[in-house]
């Protein structure tokens, strides 16, 4: 009599953590490979992987399709500067106290804005980000409507050199999405994660299974809110300005970020990646047509959702039966001969 | 004292701009329960058609929307049957994500066409024309637009409650495919709804453009005061929407008065309030 075998890291699974190991330290040492420009870009890849992640464990799984994470983004940037100009703290200790005053803050928020439903949800949010853009421009000591700089002697306080800086910020940029990747993937994996996609699949089931759906959303929307104003912060360490329209943009806290996750594969893990090295790879492309550009961006998310909803990722996933981080449950019947 | 009852007017009269800009959105979420999140882009689409038409053919902008209304309300159609009916149904993903894509197409299209700089629609004397109640001066303009939102607002509600097209308006809404099986094509009816929520923005597009200077980027801003004006009203009313735009607007000048940075703000924080005490809005639907 045999018994099935329940299990979840397959072979592709293994191999690809083989390569995303080997990756990463290739990826750490860029700082000696790469060119300044690159380093750059590279850095603003991993951060839009950051938000793109999140956004995903929000949209993707607790159904939370929030256009108003560019309010935490900014949060995260603006707190950057006035805990290290006013409050003198160390830049890091700043972009770090930033992602919990953010969780702080986004439990009244959401206390208001999960009273809308679905889509009024997502408008909702983008009032959120207008409340935020507007009262962050009222306050003339951070340079209202036009903006501030970051003073020269807190950048210098982050390394002496110019090149220090630009590679401790790569591997700021590198570590945030590292982490960001990985607590996703272990909070997924979690008892947690799994009422989460319980959520994702059906409201009104996982509610019948005993599943607080309010509580959990709420804890992912705090977490994300967190880490989207750390990303933030680190986003505008790189700028080293800020000013209100800049900080909480919609057009690149957000709508640069859904697209990257439509087209890669809402709900997955492996989408925003695939996403985000689709969406840069565009860019440096056709980034010189500026209007038209972004034209073609808005019309192949379009495309994306109505003809292949589940992204590019989606359409390799049923065609191969691949999963490289492995969440799903696989059964193994054994081989009687095995016995 | 008379000061303040002018800028409470004001206000009133701002609100009947936002319920135009509201009674579409309104409209769709009602029958479709699809929230457009090109909305606000699509308004500014209308004050785009409406300044070409008035340089082309040299016509008042009102004249210039004789042409504009029955053009929004082709696109409406188009949209609804070549699209935006494939995004519905119980997922809220497709059609939230689909309009967003839409909105930064049409944004990026105008930008392409008419360029980021701001562009105003001239409508003549009646800019600047007011006429006299007791004390207070009122312009002419705000009037007007006021009593086309009355007058859109009391159309709509009649052509909802009294009319073939409303009928089928309201079992769609009820039911889709009850309604389906009872000979109405749904997918028909619903571009009939976008038709005629396009025509109602291509309105407040024209209003909007002779009141104020537009330029592409102003969309999303125009879509948030109607939005804020449906969940004021509460959802599914018609008049609670004019009441919540009047209520959005009188916020607003209220701010401006104050010191005018915080004109939007109070606006938003307003709805906030509203949102926290009576999260349903204040007119909600009364259940038939």
């Amino acid at each position: 009599m045999s018994t099935p075998t329940v299990y979840r890291a397959t072979r592709a699974s293994r191999i690809a953590m083989i390569v995303a190991a080997f990756a990463l330290i290739v990826l750490a040492a860029a700082p000696w490979w790469a060119g300044r420009a690159d380093l750059r870009l590279m850095g603003e890849i991993f951060l839009y992987l950051s938000l793109a992640c999140l956004w995903n464990l929000m949209a993707g799984y607790a159904g939370l399709v929030s256009v108003g994470q560019q309010a935490f983004v900014g949060f995260g940037g603006y707190m950057l500067f006035a805990l290290t100009i006013f409050g003198g703290l160390h830049p890091i200790t700043a972009i770090l106290l930033a992602g919990l005053l953010a969780a702080v803050l986004s439990v009244p928020i959401a206390s208001l804005i999960f009273r809308l439903k679905g889509a009024y949800f997502a408008i909702g949010t983008w009032v959120m980000a207008e409340v935020f853009r507007l009262t962050f421009a009222q306050i003339s000591a951070l340079g209202g409507g036009s903006g501030t700089s970051l003073p020269v002697g807190i950048v210098r306080s982050l390394a002496s050199s110019r090149s220090g800086r630009e590679a401790l910020s790569y591997w700021l940029a590198l570590g945030s999405a590292v982490l960001v990747i990985a607590a996703v993937y272990l909070f997924l994996r979690s008892r947690r994660g799994l009422a989460l996609t319980a959520i994702r699949d059906s409201e009104v089931a996982a509610s019948g299974l005993g599943i607080d759906i309010w509580r959990t959303k709420l804890e992912v929307y705090v977490v994300t809110s967190a880490f989207t104003a750390i990303i933030g912060g680190l986003i505008f360490l790189q700028k080293l300005r800020i000013s209100p329209d800049a900080a909480f943009s919609v057009n690149d806290w957000t709508a640069f970020v859904i697209f990257i996750v439509v087209i890669g594969g809402i709900g997955t893990l492996e989408g925003p990646i695939i996403g985000t090295l689709l969406f840069f790879l565009l860019r440096e492309t056709l980034a010189d047509f500026g209007t038209i550009y972004l034209m073609v961006l808005g019309a192949v998310a379009i495309v994306v959702m109505l003809k292949a909803p589940k992204g590019v990722w989606g359409l390799i996933r049923d065609r191969y039966d691949l999963e490289l981080f492995p969440l799903s449950y696989r059964i193994k019947l054994n081989d009687p001969k095995d016995i | 004292m008379i000061e303040w009852t002018g800028v409470i007017l004001q206000g009133v009269l701002l609100g009947g701009l936002y319920a135009l800009f509201a009674a579409g959105l309104s409209l769709i979420f009602g029958v479709m329960r699809l929230v457009n999140i090109a909305h606000g882009d699509l308004i500014i689409l209308a004050a785009y058609l409406g300044l070409s038409t008035t340089m082309m053919f040299g016509v008042h902008p009102f004249a210039a929307a004789l042409l504009v209304l029955p053009v929004m309300a082709g696109i409406g159609y188009v949209l609804q049957r070549g699209i935006l009916n494939q995004t519905l149904g119980p997922d809220i993903l497709p059609p939230l994500l689909v309009t967003f894509g839409l909105s930064v197409i049409i944004q990026n299209a105008l930008l392409e066409g008419y360029s980021a700089d701001p562009q105003k629609l001239s409508a003549g004397a009646i800019e600047t024309a007011s006429v006299s109640v007791g004390s207070l001066t009122v312009g002419l303009l705000p009037l007007l637009t006021f009593g086309v939102a009355v007058a859109v607002i009391a159309s709509l509600q009649w052509m909802f409650y009294s009319t073939a097209l409303g009928r089928g308006f309201r079992a769609v809404s009820d039911n889709q495919d009850i309604a389906q099986l009872m000979g109405l094509n749904k997918a028909h009816v619903f571009g009939l709804a976008m038709a005629l929520a396009l025509a109602v923005t291509g309105i407040a597009g024209i209003l909007l453009g002779i009141r104020t200077s537009f330029d592409p980027s102003i969309g999303g801003g125009r879509l948030i005061f109607g939005f804020e004006a449906v969940i004021i009203g509460g959802l599914g009313n018609l008049w609670g929407t004019l009441a919540g735009g009047v209520i959005l607007g009188v916020a607003q000048t209220i701010g401006a008065k104050i010191d005018p940075g915080w004109q939007v703000l109070a606006g938003h924080i307003a709805f906030l309030v509203v949102l926290a005490v009576r999260p349903n809005g204040l007119f909600p639907r009364v259940q038939h």
